[in-house]
């Protein structure tokens, strides 16, 4: 089952299109990370999926065929959006109880605990924490909701790098412990590295790569060798992006499966999660959709049935 | 590339999975608890001053009713009545009543949730993004719309002894139940007036996305909308009576005044009477200011074969005043609220 999928999704503020042409499966059962730009339209695709926006054009559904903003698809959906919007005059306690007359499903122990263990005072005001304090609450008022899916829009912005470990580890935990999905976006690369393992590359509103981490780096392979021979081997090689490093040159190149004798004199090395994202918000018109996208294709085709 | 036809699955008991309205009753009062208290205190604090200056109006009423009309102690407490309490007299003071309670009640309702970007939190909830309006926007409706009904009886009772029929052959002030002021202060219409600021506050809050404009916009919105029902529309809700007596009674609300000779239209006020007629009643007996009273002198010209006509609305008619008045204005306020719901469903903000 597909937990988000876009067809031709499109979406626009008067005369800009902040989304558009967007066609994307995203799996079940993933840490799906969004990148991109600002301006990219990650905000603009997270909203659309949790129905606080409607397309203008295309169509989005989400949990295996639901509608964004039905009364099904806002039961499984949790959403905690960018800058953690909270009433800053309630009490936490009271955020608690908001939530849980918000909605059918809401453990109050386990949010209770959750937030007993972080240390975070249930009378204190939402407006009196720190900003981590507030995106863990966010968090524990979203998770406490038992949702299908957990949607987090820039969650580790107001984040110090402790907190943002903590915070991804508490996601991680909810993933691993209740089999929630998760989609997040995000500009913190490294901290992605760790726990996504599905990526959507966006730029300039439209989808410029997208699969699995593991297939995309399997499939993309960075070469170091003399410059004097990279327009060379930049013709016969899918090469995504290079960087200039006085006598030297660092290719990422794109491998498609097939396995390419490296050439004489030239080094091969895996590529990380980071280097391959980096090199492709770099090239934003580099050939949008790698080998995962046609197998994607196949899976959308079984939707269609 | 492919297209991808995402499937869309009708909202299968899409009833059984909806969170019951009552839950927003505790989410209403917790957000709006110190709004609420605010135009209680604000109310309750009116409403204590009405009574303790109504108490003195009425007794200073009964007294200037019940004295000896020879004495000059009458006079005194006649004089004593009509210069009570400037600042209610007229409702004029008033009048910004249901304005204040809409603006700041109505405006905040939805515009403060786009403003802080709450509404990212609270329409993602499972209660649904315009059940969470209509719930709250009729709940707050129904509070503010009840307690101006309470204050309103009490501004009913304030301004009784005004209205008393016999005030003017006493000397004492008597005022229309029609008066623009005070008709705005009774019950059914002002608490029509209160529930529609609300509901343009609503709406202004939703379509300006700032609280303080919308407070704004909603204040000029309302006083436009309150000067044209006065001075326009009223007027219109049921055809005047004609008469062609004389004495109409000062409780009645006069549109027009004019003279009729052998069905013919002769002149319309005292002033415009042609100077031979004038002259030939400036004869008649004159009366304590040294001029001939309207009274007498209308006689004079009804002898010389000339009619007055008067077009007015009978103190009789008040209620059903009040009642289209209170209808018509309920009727605007359901369809505001219903517009604000609409647009939040429509996803169009």
């Amino acid at each position: 089952m597909n937990i988000i999928e876009a067809s031709a999704l499109g979406k626009r503020y008067g005369s800009t299109w902040a989304l558009r042409e967007c066609t994307l499966a995203i799996p079940e059962g993933r840490v799906a990370a969004l990148v991109g730009p600002n301006g990219a339209g990650k905000t603009t695709l997270l909203n659309l999926a949790v129905g606080l926006t409607d397309p203008t054009a295309g169509s989005v559904a989400v949990l295996g065929g639901t509608r964004p903003g039905s009364p099904a698809a806002l039961d499984g959906i949790a959403f905690v959006a960018q800058d953690v919007p909270l009433y800053k005059n309630l009490s936490v306690a009271d955020m608690l109880h908001l939530t849980r007359n918000l909605n059918r499903h809401f453990d109050q122990g386990y949010a209770e605990a959750r937030l007993g263990e972080l240390g975070i005072p249930l009378k204190r005001k939402a407006g009196k924490l720190s900003g981590g304090q507030q995106a863990q609450v966010a968090l524990s008022l979203a998770l406490a909701r038992r949702p299908r899916l957990l949607v987090l829009d820039e969650p580790m912005a107001m984040l110090d790098p402790l907190a943002r470990h903590d915070f991804m580890a508490k996601v991680m935990t909810a993933m691993v412990d209740d089999g929630v999905s998760v989609v997040l976006s995000s500009h913190v690369l490294a901290e992605l590295e760790r726990v996504a393992d599905y990526l959507i590359l966006l730029s300039g509103g439209s989808v410029q790569m997208a699969g699995e981490v593991d297939d995309l780096l399997a499939c993309h392979r960075v070469l170091t060798g003399p410059a004097a021979e990279a327009d060379r081997c930049t013709e016969r090689l899918g090469v995504v992006h290079a960087w200039r490093a006085e006598a030297q040159v660092h290719l990422l190149i794109r491998t498609n499966g097939s396995a390419d004798p490296v050439p004489p004199g030239w080094e091969e090395h895996p590529v990380s999660l980071e280097e391959l994202t980096l090199a492709y918000l770099r090239e934003p018109w580099a050939a949008a959709l790698p080998g995962p996208a046609r197998r994607r294709d196949t899976e959308v085709s079984e939707v269609t049935k | 590339m492919t297209t991808l036809t995402v499937h869309v699955r009708p909202e299968e008991d899409a009833s059984r999975r909806l969170v019951p309205w009552r839950r927003m009753a505790w989410v209403t009062w917790r957000q709006h608890r110190f709004a609420l208290a605010g135009v209680a205190v604000a109310l309750g604090a009116l409403a204590v001053y009405v009574w303790i200056v109504g108490l003195q109006l009425h007794h200073a009423y009964a007294a200037a009713t019940t004295c000896n009309p020879a004495s000059s102690a009458c006079a005194d407490l006649i004089t004593h009545f009509n210069f009570m309490n400037h600042v209610l007299q007229g409702g004029y003071a008033l009048q910004p009543v249901p304005a204040l309670i809409g603006a700041f009640i109505g405006a905040p309702a939805v515009a403060r949730e786009l403003e802080t970007g709450t509404f990212r939190y609270a329409w993602t909830q499972g209660f649904g993004r315009w059940r969470w309006t209509l719930a709250k926007l009729v709940m707050l409706a129904v509070v503010v719309t009840a307690a101006a009904g309470v204050i309103s009886v009490l501004l009913s009772w304030y301004y009784q002894p005004y209205l008393g029929t016999g005030n003017q052959s006493l000397s004492l002030s008597e005022a229309s139940p029609f008066s623009p002021a005070l008709f705005d202060l009774r019950v059914v219409a002002f608490a029509a007036s209160t529930l529609v600021a609300f509901a343009i506050g609503a709406l202004a809050g939703l379509l300006i996305r700032r609280v303080v404009p919308a407070i704004v916009a909603t204040l000029a919105v309302y006083t436009g909308l309150a000067l044209v029902t006065a001075n326009v529309l009223r007027q219109h809700y049921l055809t005047p009576l004609l008469t062609t007596k004389v004495n109409v009674p000062g409780s009645a609300w006069i549109y027009r005044q004019w003279w009729t000779k052998g069905g013919q239209f002769a002149f319309s006020g005292w002033r415009d009477a042609p100077p031979d007629l004038v002259q030939r009643c400036a004869a008649i007996p004159v009366g304590p200011l040294g001029k001939p009273s309207q009274a007498t002198l209308g006689q004079c010209f009804a002898q010389h074969g000339y009619t007055q006509l008067t077009s007015y609305q009978p103190a009789s008619r008040f209620w059903a005043f009040q009642w289209i008045e209170g209808g018509w204005l309920l009727a605007l306020s359901l369809l505001l609220i219903a517009v604000t719901v609409w647009v939040v469903r429509r996803r169009a903000v």
